[in-house]
């Protein structure tokens, strides 16, 4: 988990030159379209895959522990169930997790952050606090601690549970930017003009660090995708359906590895390798956009 | 200096309390009631089933008022008294827990600190060199981007199944019973060898992956620009730029401490190695709340004290923290 890169933030300009100019250096940038391709291909894949096979992702559908063929496309498990199937919906459980969770985690730390840092005094302290408190803390583990307790799980918790303990590090984030904007003159005028909080927050600070704000969030949508990957691996995630996690948890837990059935276990990965690492290279080439000290001209 | 360290250590004090209340909430506001399934998967009569969940409750003072508990609780830790395991039974939680902490701490000590220190190294020298830089982008994103259960699952096929290089479960040979010999030591490295290098190998490429784009900002920066064009040697520059990007690096080591540990422990489950991870996973298979809870302790005792040593080492790192100690 890593800090993003603190991107410079622009002063406000005239909006649809800042589209245009944004739109003529992501349509140059490699990082940004091949990103964009294997996120959107496997978000086709997730949405298409499913209607392809009329059966569930846990049916037993065929003779198990098949290589892949024409037929099982990715295999089947050692109880014969379709590989692929359970593929294509894992990966919807992991696009759903990510961006709910993720989503979620950035809504609470721009909520702490903003706070925490426009405001300042007691306020910031005690958010300061918590935030710190709770990023020191193995988050982790206390997740693993409270969903072994709670028996029955769908996505939404599980995306739920994620967002309320990932959000610390991106509040911490945001809570220095706010402070380096507050003092800004276009701050200052509005507050003299008597703009309440709620609106210098939302339509002074906001705009002026939307791609700071976006970069954060493709982030937590990484993280939020590698927690949940861990949960369901070690067997703590949605009790019922499957997951990508859940998928590389029965393949260890039913001796793929000795057996040597590596289609089991190795697309599930793979598409959490492929989403993952498209966002964080996305995230770069995004910040060589948005800063214009970083672009290689 | 001392009050630097006094603040930092009642942060991490209030810190353990914070983890040990939750620690003690969790399971009294969850939903269900324990004590109560695992009384009524004992299939007991009507009868003899209120009894036995008047015994437990009993047994485990839980018939006591809330704040009581909670005493009780601190009471019992300070004892290093964290119960009985259920699955484990009859042994207590701490002895279990001390069998499992060599293991775990022999996987995550050598591998966090060689991958820190190489992939910090390595970042900084591929940075702004063309082909190097070139192949240290995709290969760093890639292990990041990895799960480390994943990254575990792919050695233990490959180097396990398929080569048959290296065993793939337990801590030792099955046939060996722990001895102070040649051989014992000589399986125990063998099998600790895949585990290892597959967290060394998750930590290397996001240490690298971060120190490159660091070291690119310090070599930008009007200090390193003036010593260039002062005429200092590149190599100079660059050990400036490095010294100061370590300092962000070490406060990533300090967040992302929460990451390696759940890390270490889903590749123990992987390699079936018998740390904290694979009794945490045992306990959460088996329903053994005690052991779990008496886990999620020693974790938080552990990531707390690495917290503060990585403290210590900003303050050796960083000459102006440390004069500015000295000043005040």
């Amino acid at each position: 988990m890593h800090a993003p890169a603190v991107p410079e933030v622009s002063l406000p300009r005239r909006r649809i030159g800042r589209v245009r100019e944004f739109l003529y250096f992501a349509r140059r940038d490699r990082k940004i379209f091949v990103s964009l391709l294997i996120i959107s291909s496997l978000a086709v894949v997730a949405l298409v895959g499913p209607f392809l096979r009329d059966y569930g992702p846990n049916e037993y559908v065929g003779p198990g522990m098949q290589a892949p063929s024409s037929e099982y496309w990715f295999g089947t498990t050692t109880f014969g169930q379709d590989v692929f199937v359970q593929f294509v919906h894992g990966l919807g459980a992991t696009f759903f997790v990510g961006i709910v969770g993720g989503g979620l985690a950035a809504v609470i730390g721009m909520t702490v952050g903003f706070v925490a840092g426009y405001r300042g005094g007691l306020i910031d302290e005690v958010l300061n606090m918590l935030t710190n408190v709770v990023l020191v803390i193995p988050t982790l583990m206390v997740l693993i601690v409270v969903v072994a307790y709670v028996n029955a799980r769908g996505l939404l918790v599980e995306a739920i549970f994620i967002g309320f303990t990932a959000w610390p590090w991106a509040a911490r984030a945001i809570r220095a930017q706010t402070m380096s904007l507050r003092s800004r003159d276009f701050v200052d005028l509005a507050r003299l003009t008597g703009v309440g909080t709620r609106r210098i927050i939302s339509g002074e600070i906001a705009p002026n660090m939307s791609s700071y704000l976006m970069l954060t969030f493709i982030l937590l949508f990484g993280n939020a995708v590698l927690i949940a990957a861990t949960l369901d691996f070690i067997g703590l995630g949605p009790t019922e359906g499957i997951s990508l996690g859940l998928m590389m948890n029965n393949a260890v837990l039913w001796s793929a590895l000795q057996l040597g059935m590596w289609w089991w276990f190795i697309p599930p990965g793979l598409g959490i390798v492929l989403i993952v690492g498209s966002l964080y290279v996305m995230n770069v080439g995004l910040d060589q956009i948005f800063n214009p000290r970083l672009r290689k001209l | 200096m001392r009050r630097y360290f006094a603040r930092k250590f009642l942060f991490y004090a209030v810190t353990f309390v914070v983890a040990v209340s939750i620690d003690w909430l969790i399971p009294r506001l969850a939903p269900g009631d324990p004590v109560r399934s695992m009384v009524s998967r004992m299939s007991l009569q009507p009868g003899d089933a209120e009894n036995m969940m008047g015994y437990f409750m009993g047994a485990f003072g839980l018939d006591q008022p809330a704040p009581q508990q909670y005493l009780n609780f601190w009471v019992a830790l300070l004892h290093g008294d964290l119960g009985i395991s259920v699955w484990l039974f009859p042994q207590p939680v701490t002895q279990v827990i001390m069998g499992a902490l060599p293991y775990t701490l022999a996987l995550l000590i050598p591998s966090v600190l060689l991958a820190f220190w190489a992939g910090n190294k390595f970042g900084a020298y591929a940075a702004r060199r063309k082909w190097l830089d070139g192949a240290v982008l995709p290969v760093g994103y890639i292990l990041t981007a990895t799960p480390y259960m994943w990254l575990a699952i792919l050695l233990a096929w490959l180097l396990g199944t398929v080569f048959q290089v290296f065993p793939i479960a337990a801590g030792y040979g099955f046939n060996l019973a722990p001895a102070p010999t040649l051989q014992f030591a000589g399986s125990l490295v063998w099998h600790w060898f895949l585990p290892f290098l597959s967290l060394f190998l998750v930590g290397f490429g996001g240490w690298a992956i971060g120190m490159r784009n660091l070291i690119i900002y310090e070599l930008d920066a009007d200090y390193s620009r003036y010593l260039g064009s002062l005429g200092a040697p590149g190599k100079l520059v660059r050990k400036y730029a490095y010294r100061n990007a370590l300092l962000p690096q070490l406060t990533g080591l300090a967040l992302s401490l929460g990451v390696i540990v759940a890390g270490a422990l889903v590749t123990e489950v992987v390699f079936s190695y018998p740390g904290l991870g694979w009794y945490s996973y045992q306990a959460i298979v088996n329903q053994d709340y005690f052991l779990l809870q008496g886990i999620f302790l020693f974790v938080i005792i552990g990531v707390l004290v690495a917290n503060f040593i990585i403290d210590i080492a900003y303050v050796i790192v960083d000459p102006r923290v440390r004069l500015g100690m000295e000043a005040s």
